[in-house]
């Protein structure tokens, strides 16, 4: 037992007295049972949602863009505040997977499997935008470095929108594998378990035959590891550059060197903040209280404050700097984004993002459940907002006053924004009963540390 | 070919670690360990050589980077140079700073996937790969080490037993088998 020692101080992460063989038919329960009436209902939803979205998105594609609500002066409005949310939503899922994995955060293993996915369905999610904003899907391939039809004309790698392409692909992708290598002992776990045929037919095609034995096993941390490095870079720079779709414009607002740190700041916010929508319904839902705990939400909390803080301070920073820089458009841009007319989205904003995680200060409300679900809905709305005040703002009034106008969504934009919540809600749910939402193997690692019997062990011996 | 092999069951990691240890201070060879999670310390005291993984990533992430490099060169400077926003392409120096991004993605999505793909070649992991551990409660809360042995199983039996095993079972080969 020595060797697993954990100072006393470190409150269990895993409760109720579970052993090995418990952690498998807990986690396996969700797989192995069967879905009930509330899940049914919110599936029949999102479903719902997610058709009707789909149907917009034909009309759109069959009509054309005119559909939406853009016209000459806002060219850009909800489709990209939709890219740019889901796409911030996604980045919580790397940086609980991989960096806290580099920071040895133990806490991690409860969560990082179902943040890993909920990355992974947003970023399709997101990546729907750009392709129906082509308005022929059908031709995106034209973003590719390929040869065409025309000769070789090539795609532009001067062009912020082309390292995007690269940028999400490649964290879509290498979110995907990361996210599949966890997943093998795991699914092999259910597979030895399965009893009906089917089950283990489909659990030991996706376990890739995974055998547990300790080279694999050798690797399999090595090959985490090393991904985990990697990832942690990657998604700094995906909403990096998602910031350089706007940075690198000169458009009063966008053109701001300010942009990719607090971009990033922001995605880290809202993500943490889907992560505990989900996970806060999902540990009650699917019995893992004892696995995903008070305090593990509490950290999440404690996360959601932090960045919160940071994006508030970037918000400060960019009105300083839009005084400081004595550029009349800049302090315009800012000016009417405080008093003008959309100044109900801006104090909207202002007050999710930079007031309510705030609240967070207090031991009892942070770690209230009812408390930080309510502030995890509230923050991602927050971020909904900022993103539509920094494209909509700063282009409803441009240079030329005779173009001023405002934007209005039509049925469309909303109905797509609302398929892509029902498709990603969706995706979730069909997760949470086919997959093993906790990382199982890694949870077993660290139970002789950190879960509470050993602990209460080590405190009567010694 | 080794006649008979041994498998030894253990329910938990530090009993297992133990037996390891045990086993191979007198002297038999270990074939296999299966075990549920990564044991610490396990492969130390199994004696397996370092993974060299890391080292393939960090030669296919240099390949990526080359690999942009050569591609943008080609594209934006060779193949059909334009005069974008007033930045011209002429040489791929001065228009460096615009392919930093593409550079840095392809360097992480090679070392990535490549990597990846390795280990899975390596380890023998892919779609219709039957598994290969002994019991199926390996991957539950069980752990096995597996040994071929040749001549007396008494030996090597007691020695087992002296382990805080949960189970012993000595299998006969087949003469035909792989080797």
């Amino acid at each position: 037992m020595a060797s697993h020692y954990e100072a006393p101080i470190r409150k269990p992460l895993v409760t109720g007295n579970k052993s090995y063989h418990d952690v498998s038919v807990d986690i396996s329960n969700a797989v192995e049972g069967k879905a009930n009436k509330q899940w049914w209902i919110v599936f029949s939803i999102s479903m719902t949602l997610f058709l009707w979205g789909v149907g917009c998105i034909i009309y759109t594609i069959s009509t054309g863009i005119g559909v939406w609500g853009l016209n000459k002066t806002v060219g850009w409005a909800w489709d990209i505040t939709n890219f740019v949310w889901w796409i911030g939503i996604g980045h919580a899922g790397t940086l609980i997977s991989a960096v806290l994995l580099l920071f040895r955060q133990k806490w991690r293993f409860a969560i990082n499997r179902s943040a890993e996915a909920m990355t992974i369905f947003s970023v399709i999610q997101a990546g729907l935008f750009p392709i129906i904003h082509m308005g022929r899907p059908w031709l995106g391939f034209y973003m590719l470095p390929i040869p065409n039809v025309y000769g070789n004309l090539w795609v532009n790698f001067n062009s912020p929108l082309l390292w995007d392409v690269f940028a999400i692909s490649t964290y879509l992708s290498v979110s995907l594998v990361f996210w599949w290598t966890g997943l093998l002992p795991d699914f092999a776990m259910i597979r030895d378990r399965a009893v009906k045929p089917f089950q283990k037919k489909i659990y030991s095609l996706v376990s890739f035959g995974w055998s547990g034995r300790a080279k694999d096993w050798q690797r399999f941390e090595e090959v985490s590891l090393v991904l985990a490095g990697l990832a942690t870079p990657l998604v700094l720079s995906v909403h990096t550059i998602v910031s350089f779709d706007f940075a690198t414009s000169v458009i009063p607002g966008w053109h701001t060197t300010i942009f990719p740190p607090y971009f990033v700041a922001g995605a880290i916010f809202s993500g943490f903040a889907m992560v505990n929508t989900l996970l806060i319904v999902m540990r009650k839902v699917s019995n893992l209280e004892n696995y995903i705990t008070i305090q593990h939400i509490e950290l999440m909390n404690i996360v959601i404050m932090i960045t919160g803080s940071i994006v508030g301070t970037a918000y400060i920073t960019e009105l300083f700097m839009a005084w400081y820089s004595g550029v009349e458009y800049e302090q315009y841009a800012f000016l009417n984004r405080a008093t003008g007319p959309y100044w109900w989205a801006y104090w909207s904003m202002m007050t999710c993002n930079v007031f309510s995680p705030q609240l967070m200060w207090f031991k009892k409300l942070r770690t209230s459940i009812v408390f930080s679900f309510i502030i995890s809905i509230v923050v991602n709305i927050g971020m909904w907002f900022e993103r539509f005040v920094i494209i909509v703002t700063s282009l409803h009034r441009d240079y030329l006053p005779s173009s001023w106008t405002m934007f209005t969504p039509t049925f469309v934009d909303i109905g797509i924004f609302l398929g892509t919540i029902g498709f990603f809600f969706a995706l979730f749910l069909l997760y949470s009963r086919t997959f093993p939402v906790i990382s199982q193997a890694e949870v077993k690692t660290i139970l002789k540390t950190s879960g509470d019997n050993y602990k209460k062990l080590r405190d009567k011996n010694g | 070919m080794a006649e008979k092999t041994l498998h030894a069951v253990y329910d938990d990691d530090d009993k297992l670690l133990d037996a390891v240890k045990k086993i191979k201070a007198a002297k038999y060879e270990i074939e296999e360990v299966y075990t549920p999670f990564p044991v610490h310390g396990l492969e130390k005291a199994m004696g397996l050589s370092d993974t060299r993984i890391a080292i393939t990533s960090f030669i296919y992430g240099c390949i990526g980077f080359c690999f942009s490099i050569w591609m943008m060169n080609y594209i934006m400077i060779l193949d059909w140079p334009q005069n974008i926003g007033g930045k011209p392409s002429f040489s791929y120096l001065e228009n460096m700073p615009a392919f930093v991004p593409i550079m840095f993605e392809l360097t992480v999505f090679f070392a990535a996937h490549l990597m990846v793909i390795t280990f899975y070649l390596r380890s023998k992991l892919w779609p219709f790969k039957k598994a290969e551990n002994p019991i199926p409660e390996t991957t539950d809360d069980k752990f096995l080490i597996e040994i071929k042995f040749d001549g007396s199983e008494k030996e090597l039996k007691k020695l087992i037993n002296k382990t805080d095993v949960l189970e012993v079972k000595v299998h006969i080969n087949k003469k035909s088998s792989h080797e």
